[in-house]
């Protein structure tokens, strides 16, 4: 006899939590959790010992566990010591404050979205160059991929030196920075996606006599939306990371990035792991709503469900 | 439509390929013409240098007297190809109205001819599905009605029914025919089954390959109403006799 799984309440539960998302999604995160901890005591345990044996004080390893998560400056801060300090830094300040985590997220997202506009609006308009100008292919790729091998770290503060002598400084340097690392992707996945029609549908709209324009409006582009998310997402990503780096030589004002450079000058790791935090999780927000809007488009756009 | 001493070479890099040499050819107006052969016999290459998708090395080539660039500029043609080439995110409505946004006019007469041309291919109500909800043989009714709403002279299809199965191919070339005899049109018709060919033509041109070349033109008679009862007749079988007489013929000096 086999036996239904539905029947049983209990297994019928484990199996549902399984077969969608949210077990898989709980089961990683708790392990990342778990590592962190473990990470946490092993790193910092080395400083407690020696901060019990100067102090001449009886330690058993479950004092150890409990002290090595509550230093003040840990090798490595514990999670719930970080989600403090974001949660004081982020809830517990005026927004307008300097020691308010949301200003500082504020200060790096105009520039990360204004990097991501101008790059995307550059990357765009390279991928197009190429598309149709057989020349620009051979003369601008070479330039634009050797453009990636430069660390940005090396390249920013040069942006910021250069373009403070001719009298921009502020936002623009830093959006510039972010921009660089950003139109990447937005060029390659829009090569790609214009080159994307097929011979077919090509041939179509040339029986047609469609000019390059038509050409472009009606198939190229459409054509090429999948791509444009695709790369959007990297794209959105990488502008961020541009915005952070963008912020450190500028000596270190305001943003994700001057929290960073702040907290390592003061060895005040909670501080630099709740700035990291924050940074990834805003990451992630932005790249989840392209996907919404990547989504809504699509469907506009009649794909198969 | 008129060709002489017409030929298209490929140069690749094992060295040039024939594709037609020496094709001399006149289409008259309201004809149904096949091109019939086996693959790489150069029926498709014939068909795109018509459309002006390849360019011929040699020999002349007009259509209603002008050079087929001249000709595919003035949109003089409709053609329908192997697969519907529907464009995946436009409604059945917007691709078919696509030839129509190009050249621009208002979208009073678009809606009025993709309506007028979707009753044709008999998909009215279906104007608001994209292509992926419909069946293979019904996009290829839409590509049709796609190449019909330019309102050309003259159709040319290359192997459109290809890819469907038996049944739906008869229902469409039946339909095919009964939309020729009403609309007046010249149909330049390539396909690789004989009796399609014999059907649907008024003209059958038989073609060999390598190089690619015409081997015989054989004139049918059978009257511009005719349905697929005709296919029982002798007379069709002696004309399908004809043709793959003329395709073994081709073929006798290839093993």
């Amino acid at each position: 006899m086999t036996t239904n799984p539905a029947s049983s309440p209990s297994l019928g539960l484990a199996n549902r939590v399984f077969a969608g998302n949210v077990g898989p999604i709980v089961a990683i995160s708790a392990a990342i959790f778990m590592i962190w901890y473990a990470g946490a005591v092993y790193l910092n345990a080395p400083w407690q010992i020696d901060k019990f044996e100067r102090a001449k004080i009886e330690w058993s390893m479950s004092d150890l566990v409990e002290e090595t998560l509550k230093q003040d400056r840990p090798v490595l801060p514990a999670p719930h010591q970080v989600l403090v300090e974001m949660n004081k830094t982020i809830f517990g300040k005026k927004i307008t404050s300097k020691r308010s985590l949301v200003f500082h997220t504020g200060v790096t997202l105009s520039t990360t979205l204004l990097g991501f506009v101008i790059g995307t609006l550059l990357g765009g308009l390279l991928a197009v160059g190429i598309v149709h100008v057989p020349a620009l292919e051979k003369s601008l790729m070479p330039w634009i991929i050797s453009s990636q091998t430069i660390p940005i770290l090396a390249l920013a503060p040069m942006i910021i030196v250069v373009l403070g002598a001719v009298g921009l400084k502020g936002l623009v340097p830093k959006a510039i920075i972010s921009t660089y690392l950003c139109f990447f992707p937005v060029t390659i996945g829009m090569v790609k996606g214009l080159r994307s029609p097929n011979p077919l549908q090509m041939d179509l709209i040339r029986t047609y006599s469609a000019d390059k324009w038509q050409t472009f409006w009606k198939l190229r582009f459409p054509s090429s939306i999948p791509f444009l998310f695709a790369s959007l997402k990297v794209a959105i990503a990488a502008s961020l990371v541009g915005a952070i780096v963008g912020e450190m030589p500028t000596g270190a004002q305001a943003g994700l990035g001057a929290r960073l450079l702040a907290g390592s000058y003061y060895g005040q790791t909670i501080q630099i792991w709740s700035a990291l935090l924050t940074a990834a999780t805003v990451a992630a927000l932005m790249v989840a709503l392209i996907g919404v809007l990547e989504k809504y488009t699509l469907r506009r756009m009649g794909t198969q469900p | 439509m008129k060709c002489e001493k017409l030929s298209l070479t490929f140069e690749t890099a094992d060295g040039p390929v024939f594709a037609l040499s020496d094709i001399d050819l006149q289409i008259n107006h309201g004809e149904f013409i096949s091109f019939i052969g086996p693959s790489g016999c150069g029926k498709t290459t014939l068909l795109r240098t018509i459309a002006d998708l390849e360019k011929s090395t040699g020999g002349t080539i007009t259509i209603n007297g002008v050079s087929p660039e001249q000709a595919r500029l003035k949109r003089d043609y409709g053609y329908v190809f192997q697969s519907s080439a529907l464009y995946p995110w436009r409604t059945i409505e917007k691709n078919i109205a696509l030839p129509l946004e190009i050249m621009g006019l208002p979208a009073a007469e678009q809606k009025a001819r993709v309506a007028k041309n979707l009753e044709l291919v008999d998909l009215t109500g279906f104007e608001q599905k994209f292509p992926w909800q419909l069946s293979g043989g019904m996009q290829q009714r839409v590509s049709i009605a796609r190449a019909l709403c330019l309102e050309p002279e003259l159709l040319l299809m290359d192997e459109p029914f290809g890819a469907l199965d038996e049944i739906v191919r008869d229902h469409l070339n039946e339909q095919l025919l009964r939309l020729w005899d009403k609309t007046d049109k010249t149909v330049v018709f390539v396909t690789h089954s004989i009796p399609e060919a014999v059907f649907l033509s008024t003209k059958i041109v038989v073609m060999s390959p390598r190089p690619g070349k015409i081997i015989d033109v054989i004139e049918s008679g059978f009257p511009r109403d005719r349905t697929l009862d005709i296919r029982e007749t002798t007379e069709f079988l002696e004309i399908a006799h004809r043709v793959r007489e003329g395709l073994r013929a081709g073929h006798s000096y290839d093993d």
